[in-house]
Order: structure tokens, then sequence, then C-alpha cells
């Protein structure tokens, strides 16, 4: 991972930080700098709840090299209260036990180690309610 | 635009071709394609490719298969659109010879998978890398995600995802190059490693050294050397979000029905007119929800379909994946799409032996990329 990147993506990873268009209210995360519903370039800045529920989810059991000592691991998509739908770990459970609908909230969480003397890379993950 | 044909093909076996370089892949598959075709020279080259630089460390690679190719100095242009890499190929040697730039292009396709890269990460580059492969998702997950999706909604089974592998393989059995040529019962299939719930091993495309090449010409150059050719009627690409959560639904790919809707028009045919198909059966999933997104059957059916027989060789249904599709076959990325080009000209030429669909005259290729970001879709004719 490269500092600079992981730098400037922490607005996001770190504070689910979004952009809402102006003009017709479209959510997006991460932010973008065109509208994909009216093509307006206005967006001001908001937060995201951190309460949502699972749409589908998966786990993961064979992973990339860099992953691999996490498996088994679950992997989401949650829908947030707002409508934004985001990909997510989910931790912190039984992963035979999930389910499509069940709540969750985001947490704040340790994601990757970037080898033996990388950065230490922290970002969202959910938990059950 | 102008009519255009597709007059010969080559490809080599695909499977783990430790004894051949990316270089040697591609131009044995050129070689062939060019004897087939009967031209003597070619005006451009296009090659399919998806991660060349992190599978092999080779960028650049145009120039460096028209130098091995002894093409120079024919222009040679790299085509990336992950997955669908070598249907973006073929529709950029389409659109050449369409438009009267040029008479002949090879248009390539081709990947070195088994060279001790991360494939799975490698792999991964085709998602949304900060968004979602950021959090440990890997290509497996993506359409198990789909596949836990479509399960839901729709109440697809884990014996409807396994008849689409037992069908593949039955038919890549009777395909000489096919990496797994061998047939595979339902529980051979559910009772294979977990990868990602619900799919398993044999839910999942292999990892393919391969590629694939064929000729596109103009009706005068086919004319002229009086060789068998299909007709390209129609080419279609249509692209969706990269991230598979930024989707209203994860269990229709907008990019295949945006793709085919074009198509369909262009060709001036229905989906009941086709004889056959080749879709991108990356994951098992794939095949059924495609399926239902090119008009084959009614959304949430493709399971029920593909358990009853109605896209086999013999149903007279829809025939879908003849060559075995990449699940037997193989799927060596970029060569991907332009295999599935092959096959549709060998069938509809009549030469695909014991897989042959009686009567085969008009077939279609669907090619994606990514969890569905990218689609290509072709449809071929014999007269």
């Amino acid at each position: 991972m490269i500092t600079a990147r992981y730098h400037r993506e922490i607005p996001q990873r770190y504070r689910l930080e979004a952009g809402k268009c102006k003009k017709c209210g479209f959510i997006a995360f991460p932010h973008r700098l065109v509208c994909p519903k009216c093509k307006s370039q206005d967006f001001e800045t908001i937060r995201l709840s951190d309460e949502g529920k699972i749409l589908t989810f998966t786990i993961v059991r064979v992973a990339s090299d860099k992953f691999s000592k996490q498996t088994p691991f679950a992997v989401g998509i949650v829908e947030l209260k707002e409508g934004v739908k985001l990909t997510t770990q989910i931790a912190d459970v039984d992963v035979d036990k999930l389910e499509i609908g069940q709540k969750v909230k985001i947490v704040f969480r340790k994601i990757q180690e970037d080898g033996k003397a990388g950065i230490l890379c922290y970002g969202y993950k959910a938990v059950l309610i | 635009m102008r009519d255009v044909v597709v007059i010969g093909a080559g490809m080599t076996k695909f499977g783990e071709l430790w004894d051949k370089s990316i270089k040697d892949i591609f131009v044995e598959a050129s070689l062939k394609a060019i004897k087939d075709s009967g031209v003597d020279h070619i005006d451009s080259i296009y090659v399919g490719a998806m991660s060349s630089g992190l599978f092999v460390g080779q960028e650049h690679l145009g120039a460096i298969l028209a130098d091995y190719l002894g093409m120079n100095p024919v222009p040679a242009t790299r085509v990336e659109s992950a997955c669908a890499s070598g249907g973006a190929a073929f529709r950029q040697a389409y659109l050449e010879v369409a438009s009267g730039a040029s008479e002949i292009v090879l248009a390539g396709g081709v990947e070195k998978m088994n060279d001790g890269a991360d494939v799975t990460e490698v792999l991964a580059t085709a998602a949304d890398q900060e968004y979602e492969v950021y959090q440990g998702i890997t290509f497996p997950g993506l359409y198990a995600m789909i596949a836990k999706a479509h399960m839901h909604q729709y109440g697809t089974t884990r014996e409807q995802l396994a008849a689409v592998a037992v069908k593949n393989h039955r038919n890549g059995s009777k395909n000489k190059n096919a990496q797994f040529g061998f047939e595979v019962t339902p529980e051979q299939v559910m009772k294979s490693t977990m990868v990602s719930d619900p799919l398993r091993l044999l839910d999942c495309s292999p990892v393919t050294d391969g590629g694939a090449a064929v000729i596109v010409a103009s009706m005068d150059v086919a004319k002229k050397l009086n060789k068998n050719f299909v007709r390209v009627i129609a080419s279609a690409q249509a692209s969706d979000t990269i991230a598979l959560h930024s989707r209203e639904s994860f269990t229709t790919l907008n990019s295949v029905v945006k793709a085919a809707e074009k198509a369909y028009r262009m060709a001036g045919i229905k989906p009941t007119d086709l004889n056959l198909c080749e879709v991108h059966d990356c994951f098992t999933i794939a095949e059924i929800v495609v399926s239902e997104d090119l008009g084959f059957f009614e959304k949430g059916k493709g399971g029920e379909a593909v358990l009853n027989g109605l896209t086999s060789i013999e149903s007279g249904k829809i025939p879908i994946n003849t060559s075995g599709g990449l699940k037997s076959k193989g799927h060596p990325v970029g060569a991907t799409g332009i295999a599935q080009i092959i096959e549709l000209f060998e069938q509809l030429n009549g030469k695909a032996g014991g897989r042959q669909v009686k009567n085969a005259r008009i077939g279609m290729a669907q090619n994606m990329g990514g969890s569905g970001a990218s689609s290509v879709i072709h449809i071929l004719e014999v007269k």
C-alpha cells in the first residue's frame, strides 16, 4: 500500500464521508466528481450513518496471499440507512450463522498489514447488532 | 459500415503450458489462424490481454507480439478490458475492417497465468481496488455474493449451479483443446472444496495459459480467397459500475442486458433465432445469470433451465457453451473472448466434431469483464 494513496482515502475509510449531489440528492461513496444520475458536478460532503443491513455475503475460504492468514472471513454488501451500499468484512461473527437481512453497525478496525515493515491499514468493518 | 467476416481461426491447447512463454503462445495461435485463412499478409493486429504486466511482467504486448510473429512494421495494439479483453480486441478488429481502414486484421488474445504470480490478487485488479479488494474480496467471492443473492431472490439451488459445471465438462470432454476435458458428476461438484460460499472449486473456471487468434477481413478478401467464412452481424459493448455494490440489482448484469439489446437490434434477430451461444461462465452462477439477461429464460429461471437440459447440445432450445465454456475449456482471461469466436466459427462451418450443433446458422459470443462491469457481445452468421 502506497502511503499517499492510503492517506488520501482516510476521509472515507476512517469517517465514512461521502459526496451528496446538491442537484438530485444522489449519494456517492466514495465521493465522485460527476454525479452518475444527473451529471451535476456540485457535491457536498456528508457523513454516512453507521447502521445498515446485509444484502448479500460470502465466506472467503481461499484468499489472496495478503489475506490468507485471515481465512475464513465473511465479506458482505451492506446497505446503510441512506441507501448507500458498500463492500465490507463482517467481523466478530460465527460465519456459518450469517443471514441476508441481518442488521449491522459499522466499526473501525484494522483491515490489513502491508508486510512486516509496511504500514497498518485501517478502515470499516461491519458487526452484527 | 461494410460487411465484415471471419476467415480463419487458430488456438493453442489451453492448460498449464509451463514450457511456453507468452510470446510462444501468441505466435502459435496466430500462425495457425493465418494459415487457416490463407492470407499472405495482415494490415494490423489487436491483442487482448488482461494483465500481462502482473502475470509475467511484460507490457507493450502489441509491439512484442508483432515482432515475434515476424510482422513488423504492421501496427499492433494491446486491448484491455479485464476478462473481456479478447472480445474487445475482436471488436476493434471488426470496427477497423467495417470502417474501411483495413482489409485484413488479426484479432488475438493471450494470457500466461501460470508463471508464479498470485493469481487471485492479479484477477482482483478487475474489481474496485480501493473499495472492494481492500476488504479482502476475491473474484470467486464477488460471484459468490451474486449467487447468494440469486438463490435468496429466486430460489436457485446448489444442484442447479452444479448442473452448469456438469454440462460444460460434458461438452469440453469433446474438445481436444480443453484444459479439463473430462466429465464430472453433480456429486463431485457439490463435494469439491469450498472456495467462497456457496461456490466450490468445481464452480470456478480454472487458471489457464493459452492463446487464440482469428483473421477478420472484408467480404472482398473472403471472396477472392474463396474460403469458408462467417459474417459478423452484430458487435456491441456496454459498461456498468465497476463495484458490484454500486448496482441496483446484484442478480441482473446490466452491461449484458444493454449490450444484448444493441446486438439483437443490429443483427435484426430475437434470442430464439440463435442456434447456440458461448457465454462467459467464469463461475457457474455467471452462466445462469447471463442466460437470463440475454433473454433465453425468464429472470430467475436460468438455474431450472440448465438442470432440465434446455442448454445442452442435444436440447434444441439454446445450446450454451458447446466448447466446454470457461469452466472446462479453461479461461486464459485475455484469450477467452477470441476462443468463444473460434467456437462459433467452427460450429457455423460444421466443423465442431462430436459437439456439433445440427444446422447451426447463427451463434452469439458473450464475453464479460470483472463482476460484469464490461460486456462484449458478437453475433455471427453463416449463409
